[in-house]
């Protein structure tokens, strides 16, 4: 029905999502996924370079590099700016900017880089936001970062706004506490992986052409929940704040 | 696995994704149109529109991925499959 080299082509080995398969590294008796390992180092790698390159030679009139990442840090402080308001967006700016670079360089690594052409015992190299771990992770920190920024600003008083505005809705408010991660970490693992079945599949049925729109989308898309990771990750921080 | 339970996911799964569909299209599509109507009301607003409404599309998109997200779980993580 189809020819030969339809199945054995190299295209369909260019996208070929395996759900559930990791190639397991034994550290200290804990099992950990390897190939997203690497490819945070290698995420965590890039993102050094570039800031050690836009600040090795830091001039008063920025050039170059240092003009690039003045603009990336421009854009992060209007994230942060945006939600937690003028007294409180300085101090948040680190934690806030390491969430919008990390999840956009995962992003863009798993889309851009061709991974599937190193070959691995078992699973293979993509975005690290498609393990759910890792997702989960991040989620988590910024669970501990809005706790951190109420209990630091307000005390033990931060609890009161579980009793707000009626002592009745303290079993919802207390749900929120577990929904809000449980949301993040399932937004944004839900959408990388969604990307990348979606190019596997279409790869499987027309490899050619056809893939290209849906993997530019995935890259935007990928710039998008990035934004919106951080985006709500300072507007948690602003509720527990105010 | 089961072959019952194979089945049932299956449809489980199908069924996730389509019904988690619907309620984000509608929604997506109300907020798209009103997006096209204040463009044309007031076309300088143009880009402050246009980044509200990619932020709230992607809030609303990420509804049918809690659905994704419970068809993968069933199709390659199920937890009834022993």
């Amino acid at each position: 029905m189809y020819p030969d080299n339809f199945y054995s082509s190299t295209f369909t080995l260019l996208a070929e999502a395996e759900v559930g398969k990791h190639f397991y590294w034994n550290i200290a008796g804990a099992l950990v996924h390897g190939q997203v390992l690497v490819v945070i180092w290698f995420v965590v790698a890039i993102l050094l370079t570039f800031s050690a390159l836009g600040t090795l030679n830091a001039n008063r009139i920025p050039h170059g590099w240092q003009n690039f990442m003045e603009s990336a840090l421009d854009f992060i402080t209007d994230i942060a700016k945006n939600q937690l308001g003028e007294s409180f967006y300085r101090e948040w700016i680190p934690f806030i900017g390491t969430l919008f670079l990390f999840i956009f360089g995962s992003n863009w690594a798993g889309a851009i880089i061709p991974w599937k052409l190193i070959k691995l015992p078992e699973g293979e190299f993509a975005a690290p936001t498609n393990d759910i771990n890792t997702t989960v992770a991040l989620a988590l920190l910024t669970s501990f970062a809005y706790f951190y920024a109420g209990l630091s600003e307000k005390g033990l008083g931060y609890f009161k706004r579980y009793v707000q505005p009626l002592p009745l809705l303290l079993p919802i408010n207390i749900l929120e506490d577990f929904t809000k991660p449980l949301s993040l970490s399932f937004r944004l693992f839900g959408n990388v992986l969604a990307d990348e079945l979606t190019i596997t599949v279409l790869t499987g049925l027309v490899p050619l052409v056809i893939p290209l729109p849906i993997m530019l989308l995935g890259i935007f898309a990928g710039s998008v929940q990035a934004l919106i990771f951080s985006t709500l990750a300072a507007a948690y921080i602003a509720e527990a704040l105010e | 696995m089961d072959s019952i339970i194979s089945a049932a996911s299956v449809i489980a799964a199908g069924l996730s994704i389509g019904l988690a569909a619907i309620g984000p299209g509608i929604g997506q599509g109300n907020a798209a149109g009103q997006a096209v109507e204040g463009i044309a009301r007031q076309p300088e607003a143009e880009n402050k529109i246009r980044g509200t409404l990619l932020l709230s599309l992607a809030f609303m998109e990420a509804l049918t991925i809690y659905g994704l997200v419970v068809a993968l779980a069933l199709l390659f993580a199920n937890p009834f499959n022993t």
